[in-house]
């Protein structure tokens, strides 16, 4: 086990390599991305705030990404409480289809949404990029939501029915509040996704480019590169806390439940 | 007798029905917006484009010949396949070590900290990780300066950027949590009862590693090696950052034949070939790999 343990943590500093090396760039004084580091300056962060392209671009993204953890999320609660409480034809067909986008190509998503929004005769825009990031942040959802659901003792809403309750209101008052931390959870991680997704917002994003999209074409030019690793440490570090606040709140959904932690979202 | 409509309404107040109503708005959407276009990309695919946005009548073969003639489309979609096939066998070897070390080797309250450090990098911006590899991977990258610096090499190491070799690296880096998890799952349910009546009746540890826990632990591997190897054929960004001239891949071409030569008929055919070629291996693997479990269980061991 020591060999082990000594081979994990080397192949968690492979894993981190790039997240370790991205703050000292964004920190350097030389406009070039490379070794021996020359000084310490913050212009890189400052030179953000006069980018207004990229100010814009980050406020599309922003408004792209709330919509479709939203979208994403009312999704993920419909289709993660039906294949957990209920027994429903073609269920193994119709969850895994539901489930497709996450082992699926994204340019393959990206590509036939293309053609029949071409085919439509009508022209790419946010919506469209909303449309693609909600298709592919709902198997997530569903994935977080489905232990959430899981987990909910079904005596608490029977009791409710018995105690006069309707359907609707007894998910209102009894399921939503004890699902609520799985429903954060599934926000935060389709807000994360949305936001860092490039492929289908390269092909579907028409004249308003996204964060991402934007920044794939800061990298043809060298001039901007310290730029780029300045607003990509910010973006790192928005990640790693939304994904750290998604996963405390898995874990007091689970808690909550009276769950074994099993770890991880997958 | 009951109407139609009084049936209907019967069916959608058992929990069959009702489990219907509630899945439909979810599967509606993934109809529309999953099904539909992929019906329509195959079926443009075996049309010709004339005009900007008009398509010859009648369907036809011609792109399918072309895709599959010229040497270009030939090499891209091999060297795809090579590649996505070298990921996911770099990408499992790595991961199994991992999982099995955090399975048995962690106290079982520290094991969720050890997946969600596992998992953190995924989550963090794709494009600015790939990116961050070519940094790394450079002519007068980390690695190169790193290793003059020590005095391992005296000149720069040309064979790990803007080739395959630079795709590769990246491509195992950016799924390592994809193979980790699935295996570490699979290894997680293994009663550890059987590794004990494996000891008590007189094997080793690496038979009973070899004879229990690999084979139990098998379908959390052919879950990894499809999760790896299907969205990796379809990588865009890592080959265009990292590839060079010599590394580029078939999605690529498929970006190209959209955006720059507008020709979409051909790009959806490169496109579902793509995908075909993709869904005939996971297929074939799967009937071996389940072959193999099984006629392991029939068999018996020992």
């Amino acid at each position: 086990m020591k060999t082990l343990k000594t081979y994990a943590i080397l192949y968690l500093v492979f894993l981190y390599a790039p997240i370790f090396l991205l703050p000292l760039f964004a920190f350097n004084t030389s406009t070039i991305i490379a070794f021996p580091l020359t000084g310490f300056t913050t212009e890189w962060f400052t030179a953000l705030l006069d980018i207004t392209e990229m100010h814009n671009a980050l406020f599309n993204s922003f408004k792209i990404a709330v919509t479709s953890a939203v979208l994403a999320t009312i999704f993920g609660i419909f289709g993660a409480m039906a294949s957990t409480r209920y027994h429903f034809p073609g269920q193994k067909g119709i969850m895994g289809f539901i489930m497709l986008p996450l082992v699926l190509p994204e340019i393959i998503v990206a590509v036939s949404l293309l053609v029949v929004i071409l085919k439509l005769g009508m022209s790419t825009g946010s919506w469209s990029v909303i449309a693609g990031h909600t298709l592919i942040c709902t198997p997530f959802a569903i994935a977080i939501l489905n232990s959430a659901f899981a987990a909910l003792d079904p005596s608490l809403e029977e009791a409710a029915y018995d105690l006069g309750e309707t359907r609707a209101s007894t998910f209102r008052r009894v399921t939503l509040p004890l699902v609520m931390p799985g429903i954060v959870s599934a926000l935060l991680i389709s807000f994360t996704i949305s936001m860092d997704e490039f492929i289908i917002a390269f092909f579907l994003t028409g004249a308003d480019p996204t964060l991402p999209v934007y920044l794939f074409s800061m990298l043809r030019f060298p001039k901007l590169l310290p730029a780029v690793m300045a607003l990509g440490t910010i973006l790192v570090v928005l990640s790693i806390l939304l994904i750290t606040i998604a996963e405390i709140f898995r874990r007091r959904g689970a808690k909550r439940a009276g769950l074994k932690d099993t770890g991880g979202f997958l | 007798m009951m109407t139609t409509g009084e049936k209907l309404r019967r069916f959608f107040r058992t929990d069959q029905g009702v489990g219907l109503l509630l899945v439909s708005p979810t599967a509606l959407y993934a109809l529309l917006l999953l099904a539909v276009p992929l019906i329509a990309i195959v079926v443009i695919s075996f049309l010709t484009q004339t005009g900007v946005r008009d398509f010859a009548p009648g369907l036809s073969l011609v792109n399918y010949k072309e895709a599959l003639s010229d040497p270009l489309y030939r090499e891209l979609m091999l060297r795809s396949l090579m590649v996505s096939g070298s990921v996911t066998v770099v990408t499992v070897l790595l991961a199994f070590p991992i999982a099995y070390f955090v399975s048995f080797g962690v106290k079982p309250e520290q094991k969720s900290l050890w997946i969600f450090l596992i998992t953190i990098p995924f989550w963090t911006s794709y494009l600015i990780r790939v990116f961050l590899w070519k940094v790394i991977l450079g002519y007068n990258g980390v690695l190169n300066s790193g290793l003059k610096l020590v005095g391992i090499i005296d000149e720069p190491l040309t064979f790990i950027l803007y080739n395959v070799n630079a795709v590769i690296i990246t491509l195992a880096h950016a799924y390592a949590p994809f193979a980790i998890l699935p295996i570490f799952v699979a290894l997680e349910k293994i009663d550890r009862s059987y590794l004990e009546a494996s000891r008590d009746l007189g094997e080793s540890r690496t038979m009973t590693f070899l004879r229990v826990t690999l084979p139990l632990a098998a379908p959390g591997v052919v879950a990894a090696v499809l999760i790896v190897f299907i969205p990796t054929i379809g990588d865009y960004v890592t080959p265009k950052l990292v590839g060079g001239p010599g590394g580029t891949m078939i999605a690529n071409m498929i970006q190209t034949q959209f955006l720059r030569l507008n020709n979409a008929p051909l790009g959806a055919t490169l496109a579902v070939l793509a995908m075909l070629i993709v869904a005939v291996i996971a297929i074939v693997f799967l009937i071996v790999g389940y072959r193999a479990a099984g006629g392991g269980k029939k068999g018996g061991r020992g």
